[in-house]
């Protein structure tokens, strides 16, 4: 079932549109924000919510690049795959990230923290090679810079958890 | 030489707020507007000659003609920005959009109004987090002061806008797919006619332009349109947010009057190549126009001109080609890109885009075979305009094209050699 919160948001987005179906690219996001992915179970609360029917709304989730209807870890990193960031060294920064976190593109690391992805362009040309974690941009990468950033999505877990140490 | 369009704008910074944007200006384009007639406001950016600046090139004030006008047109009307900016190498609407959320705003009542649209909506790509943070909060200073919403300045005239995020597709830009997912569907492309303009949202007028093209419009109004004309080299009006990207000195993006040569933007603006690396030709504006080499440097980068060397300006936002990267690698990157971003609604798009990309990979991985170049010359006439819905796959067609043209010999070295030469092993 949809939470209050999901659902309030829901509605607030709803207002926009003059029929029901059409807030549900909003509704899926919603249910990704406070749920992490899409679910079988989460699509149905949505389909419901909009009177529409499962295959309908599933048609709708898969679609979407941005729709998870898979499990994704903790943070998602979104690399960008496309024209400019390929010339600027895209493959090096793949081929290091693949390495460091021990996973490829479409997989989740073990410990269930880093999904990683390849994304299209974000946008960041000239600034490229360029890549997404959660909602946050970072351009003019190499893979230093990238094992800074991991480095302190691992700090930001730390935070969270009370200052307890996370393992690197 | 005035840039109206980024005069406001610093990078890094934070944008103008409701007041300071005011204070440089803002908004008066929408006062006079308010006290114009709407066909007037679509006359002056008719004399103007604005031609869209997402790509096509389309002229704005002709677009708009279509849309019924008067006591009997259906309603509600709407007008759509699209912001769904996701061709590859551009990055211009991603400025506007963060850099002067209300020079978009007040272009959008402009237009809405010269329309007499009553629903307003940004179609935001999702990966857009801080633009959509920006225009969220310019949308609420904007109905604060009464700018947006019911009697909009006591002109009579109301507008509700809101800001949809997508949820990240390609196809999205294309205006009538942008349309299906607004809806809340799948965003495969509708056939045309009925033109959106005429049936477009829930069966409604609807104007779908771009970001850059409406942020234009309430400085038209404010100066005419002889000014705007005057800021450009050639026919058409105004100026152009041109960029540049790959191995070039410094890779940036730069308000220049519409109609500046292709070496100007490249060697002045850009720097240049870096050093070690030499020029061999540049996609003029995104993923999905022609290459243009040194022969072209010249050309003005305007449509007509662009046209006529064998391209398009498309988005104005070049990227460059160096010597020591491989072209067929480029058009693999290129061709996976439109082969994935496919929408999967017509055959010869979806199935030859995967075809190309198969055949460029096989070239790349050293198992080309002579035979390939003629195919992948016959996948480019079999994708071209009137072959597939929309404009995707033609689109697609257009670096491969021009590819094999010019970089022929590069192509039969991968054939030869049984190897990307620009690979080590």
């Amino acid at each position: 079932m949809l939470s209050e919160q999901e659902r309030e948001e829901i509605e607030a987005h709803s207002r926009h549109y003059p029929d029901r179906r059409a807030v549900c690219i909003e509704a899926l996001q919603i249910i990704q924000r406070h749920r992490g992915w899409v679910s079988d179970e989460g699509l149905a609360d949505v389909a419901e919510a909009l009177q529409m029917t499962l295959a309908e709304l599933e048609g709708v989730a898969t679609f979407y690049n941005m729709v998870f209807r898979q499990p994704v870890g903790k943070h998602v990193i979104l690399l960008c795959d496309s024209v400019s960031c390929w010339i600027m060294g895209y493959e090096k920064l793949r081929d290091h990230l693949t390495r460091r976190l021990g996973i490829e593109f479409g997989q989740t690391t073990a410990d269930g923290r880093f999904t990683l992805l390849p994304n299209v362009c974000l946008g960041a040309c000239d600034h490229a090679p360029a890549m997404m974690v959660d909602d946050a941009h970072y351009q003019d990468l190499d893979p230093a810079r990238i094992d800074e950033i991991l480095a302190s999505c691992e700090l930001k877990e730390g935070g969270q958890a009370d200052g307890k140490a996370t393992d690197a | 030489m005035e840039k109206p369009l980024t005069h406001d704008i610093s990078t890094g910074k934070e944008p103008p707020d409701l007041a300071q944007y005011e204070k440089t200006g803002g908004y008066s384009g929408l006062r006079k507007a308010l006290r114009m007639a709407p066909a007037d406001v679509q006359q002056v950016v008719k004399d103007a000659n604005l031609r869209g600046r997402g790509g096509a090139g389309f002229p704005t004030a002709q677009k708009w003609s279509f849309v019924p006008m008067g006591d009997d047109a259906p309603r509600p009307k709407y007008l759509v920005c699209n912001a769904d900016e996701m061709e590859p190498g551009t990055f211009k609407d991603r400025l506007l959009l963060e850099g002067n959320p209300h020079q978009l705003l007040e272009g959008m009542i402009v237009s809405a109004y010269a329309l007499q649209a009553d629903i307003a909506f940004v179609f935001l790509r999702w990966a857009y987090k801080l633009a959509a943070h920006r225009m969220e909060r310019a949308i609420g200073e904007a109905y604060g002061k009464g700018y947006l919403g019911k009697n909009i300045l006591g002109s009579g005239y109301s507008l509700e806008l809101h800001l949809h995020a997508s949820a990240g597709r390609y196809i999205c830009g294309e205006e009538t797919a942008l349309l299906n997912a607004l809806e809340g569907r799948r965003a495969n492309p509708r056939a045309k006619p009925p033109y959106p303009q005429v049936s477009g949202l829930w069966g409604k007028p609807t104007i779908v332009n771009n970001v850059e093209t409406l942020c234009n419009v309430p400085h038209i109004v404010d100066k005419g349109a002889e000014w705007f004309k005057s800021l450009s080299h050639t026919a058409d009006g105004g100026t152009k947010l041109y960029g540049a990207s790959g191995k070039v000195k410094k890779p940036g993006l730069w308000e220049l009057p519409m109609g500046t040569p292709i070496r100007e933007i490249l060697e002045e603006h850009a720097g240049g190549m870096q050093d070690g690396y030499q020029f061999r030709g540049l996609l003029p504006g995104g993923a999905s126009t022609d290459f243009v080499v040194a022969d072209h440097l010249d050309v003005p980068m305007d449509f007509d001109s662009m046209q006529a060397a064998g391209s398009r300006l498309g988005t104005g936002t070049m990227i460059i080609l160096d010597d020591r990267t491989c072209p067929v690698g480029m058009l693999l990157n290129l061709e996976h890109f439109f082969a994935q971003e496919s929408c999967g609604w017509c055959t010869p798009c979806w199935s030859g885009l995967s075809w190309i990309e198969q055949i460029l990979r096989d070239m790349e991985e050293g198992h080309g075979q002579p035979s390939d170049l003629e195919r992948l010359a016959s996948h480019t006439r079999l994708l071209g305009p009137g072959h597939t819905f929309c404009a995707l796959a033609p689109g697609a067609a257009e670096p491969l094209q021009s590819g094999l043209k010019y970089f022929k010999d590069d192509f039969e070295r991968h054939i030869h050699e049984k190897r990307c030469p620009w690979r080590e092993n």
